[in-house]
């Protein structure tokens, strides 16, 4: 009985937790579907989540206070839209090498939410953030009805991008396209897709997914804003889209076992067991070393050109 | 066109330069801080008497040291992001080793705790090559990872077992060791100044990673496997260990840095020692072109821009964490330039621009064989 409580604990806990996971690695997978490899989305998340913070704290208290919250995750996803613009402009017209671009994109993007959070902000302040809406009916299923329906709208909306992203990549032209220029750019390119066209688009909806997963923390999550937020969690992001082999399916699996993990660890800390905390903290970072080492079979069922520059004057 | 050349590359990196100071010129607009003054803050601070420029060496010490330890990983093909935890890693051992034996004579004492942090953090990097040489584990993400573990194993001994007992004697509690013996500091360099002898070690190391890279079988071994794996696999170089070797260097050069620091400068471990070393050494690494002959000067302008932020946040109130945003907009305005810069299409492009230009209309380009020189191949 003790063993089920904490499972229900466990899951009603670590479902929430998976959203902004979930939101910032599909959105990776289509940035790495579409052959370039965005290791600046923890900057990203960071924007996101300062902007979407933004937007509350300024309007308390005005006229617009009840649309603040949409209006934030509306300035995170634009902020991510840009930052993906800007990647697009370094990886696929100047070609620069992804990795290294990346953390340039990650120092940026932590820099600006630093910057603009000491200037604007200064220190911890709390913020109403989203309320939980539970679905009506369903929320009263025993078990299941606290576990999937009695969260903030935002987590419904995540499970539902799952087969969304599912049947952009899968079932429409575009999604062929984002496949085609990731696996093979100069096959795309003759049959007259424009490959800087496509990884633009990809790397724009990327950015604006990994907006809406930082947005998410501080609106929903954590309700308040500090520079290390998101810790990690892009790059965390990244590597849930190597374990997930590149499918949304497979991504929304990993994302549910990082989130389940870090709510038993905290759960398990709640019950009073008690191990040094920062041994806590490291877990989900460990996790993803190990998740990395076993998932190295499925390199091969990765797209094909991922990380390589597209250059149509190269000789083949 | 030779001549050309370097008027070329002088251009592309004057296109990068202006690209990364408009791009940082607008977060400084969006806090309302006027661009012109923060940099001339930034950039003209630190110059104005001995103590600027004294603690603009003080920083590019340990930018010096990562930066080395970075080249040698990018030349080798695995690109170590892990400076800040392997400093940290570095930064423990060190102090430990010190601690640990206080009655050492400084000579044996000093070499030793510096070699501690440097076998630290050797190791914490050789993880990550490890992993990648034999589970093909992503270089980038697994130190990424590796910085945010040793930050928590950092305050888990600050707080824990390695804090001053002092510390909590008096109920401060604030997280950090015990001073180190004299024995295990660096001397001043220049009297009233927190400039320390590191400075000369690191510039003995810059020499000696020139000739290990460029005049030593395994340095090139190491290029050779970074340049085309598949090639220097072919002529019997073990790749695989070139990539651990690499991070075993990169690691220990960040332990090292980190040891330094401690040593040098803060005689004992104190937290936010790293304050962002770590990943300013790796803009100094591609600011410095991977070569130690540019790291050195790049290591000094980035000590120069870490003082001077910290003079903006005090005189123009621009927070430190802009330092930041200027590190992101160069590693995205160097790598950019870099293709302009190697590509020999590009470069014939903008050739054939200039020449448009400087010639008058009537002439047809390329039609009639002109003076021109060095149109042909690519």
């Amino acid at each position: 009985m003790i063993a089920l409580r904490m499972l229900h604990d466990v899951l009603a806990l670590g479902v929430p937790f998976s959203v902004a996971l979930l939101l910032a690695a599909l959105g990776e997978n289509f940035n790495q579907r579409a052959g370039v490899f965005n290791l600046g989305c923890d900057g990203v998340m960071s924007v996101g989540a300062f902007l979407a913070f933004l937007a509350p704290y300024l309007l308390a208290r005005t006229a617009l206070a009840p649309f603040a919250n949409a209006l934030g995750f509306a300035l995170a996803a634009a902020a991510g839209v840009l930052l993906g613009l800007l990647f697009a402009l370094v990886t696929v017209t100047f070609r620069a090498s992804q990795g290294i671009a990346g953390i340039g994109l990650q120092l940026l993007g932590w820099g600006i939410a630093g910057t603009m959070f000491r200037h604007f902000i200064g220190g911890v302040v709390g913020i109403p953030g989203v309320a939980a809406w539970p679905v009506p009916g369903l929320s009263r299923i025993p078990f299941l009805g606290d576990v999937l329906f009695a969260h903030d709208p935002v987590v419904y909306l995540a499970l539902l991008a799952v087969p969304a992203s599912a049947w952009l990549l899968y079932r429409t032209p575009w999604g062929l396209r984002v496949r085609a220029v990731g696996a093979h750019p100069r096959a795309a390119d003759t049959m007259g897709t424009s490959v800087a066209r496509v990884r633009y688009q990809a790397l724009m909806l990327g950015g604006a997914m990994a907006g809406l997963g930082g947005a998410y923390l501080s609106l929903c999550q954590a309700r308040m804003f500090a520079d290390d937020l998101v810790a990690g969690r892009g790059f965390i992001a990244v590597a849930l889209v190597y374990f997930g082999r590149w499918t949304p399916l497979g991504i929304l699996g990993g994302a549910l076992l990082f989130s389940l993990a870090q709510a038993l660890q905290l759960i398990i800390q709640v019950a009073g067991i008690k191990f040094p905390y920062e041994f806590a903290v490291m877990l989900p970072y460990a996790l993803v070393i190990a998740v990395l080492a076993l998932a190295r079979r499925s390199r091969m069922l990765g797209p094909a050109a991922l990380g390589k520059p597209y250059d149509r004057e190269a000789r083949v | 066109m030779r001549r050309f050349r370097a008027l070329y590359v002088a251009g592309v990196a004057a296109a990068a330069g202006l690209a990364a100071a408009a791009l940082a010129s607008v977060v400084l607009l969006v806090i309302g801080a006027s661009p012109w003054a923060t940099f001339a803050t930034m950039f003209g601070g630190p110059l104005r008497d001995l103590y600027g420029a004294s603690e603009i060496a003080v920083r590019a010490v340990p930018l010096t040291l990562v930066a080395l330890g970075v080249a040698i990983s990018f030349r080798s093909g695995i690109l170590n992001i892990g400076a800040e935890g392997q400093m940290q890693v570095g930064i423990l051992a060190s102090t430990a080793v010190a601690l640990a034996l206080p009655r050492l004579p400084g000579t044996v004492l000093l070499p030793l705790s510096l070699a501690a942090g440097a076998a630290a953090g050797a190791a914490w990097g050789g993880i990550a090559g490890w992993l990648r040489a034999r589970l093909d584990v992503n270089e980038i993400l697994s130190t990424v990872m590796l910085n945010y573990i040793a930050a928590q194993l950092y305050g888990f001994l600050l707080r824990g077992p390695m804090i001053d007992p002092d510390e909590l004697m008096t109920g401060s509690g604030t997280p950090q060791s015990m001073r180190l013996p004299r024995g295990a500091w660096l001397d001043r360099l220049v009297p009233g100044t927190r400039l320390h002898t590191g400075l000369l070690l690191a510039l003995a190391l810059a020499f000696l990673v020139w000739l290990f890279l460029w005049r030593t079988t395994l340095g090139y071994r190491l290029r050779a496997a970074g340049e085309e794996p598949r090639a220097a696999r072919y002529a019997g170089i073990r790749v695989e260990r070139s990539l651990v070797v690499a991070m075993l260097l990169a690691g220990g050069f960040a332990g090292l840095a980190g040891s330094v620091e401690v040593a040098g400068v803060h005689h004992r471990a104190i937290e936010a020692i790293s304050a962002g070393y770590g990943f300013g050494g790796i803009v100094v690494a591609l600011f410095g072109a991977l070569h130690p002959a540019g790291i050195v000067p790049a290591a000094a302008f980035f000590g120069l821009l870490l003082f001077g932020a910290n003079m903006t946040q005090r005189s123009a109130g621009v927070p430190g964490n802009m330092v930041l945003v200027l590190e992101g907009v160069m590693i995205l305005a160097i790598v950019s330039a870099g293709m302009y810069v190697s590509n020999p299409y590009a470069q014939e492009r903008a050739l054939r621009a200039v020449r448009r230009i400087l010639r008058p209309r009537g002439d047809a380009p390329g039609a009639a064989p002109g003076p021109a020189t060095g149109e042909g191949g690519p």
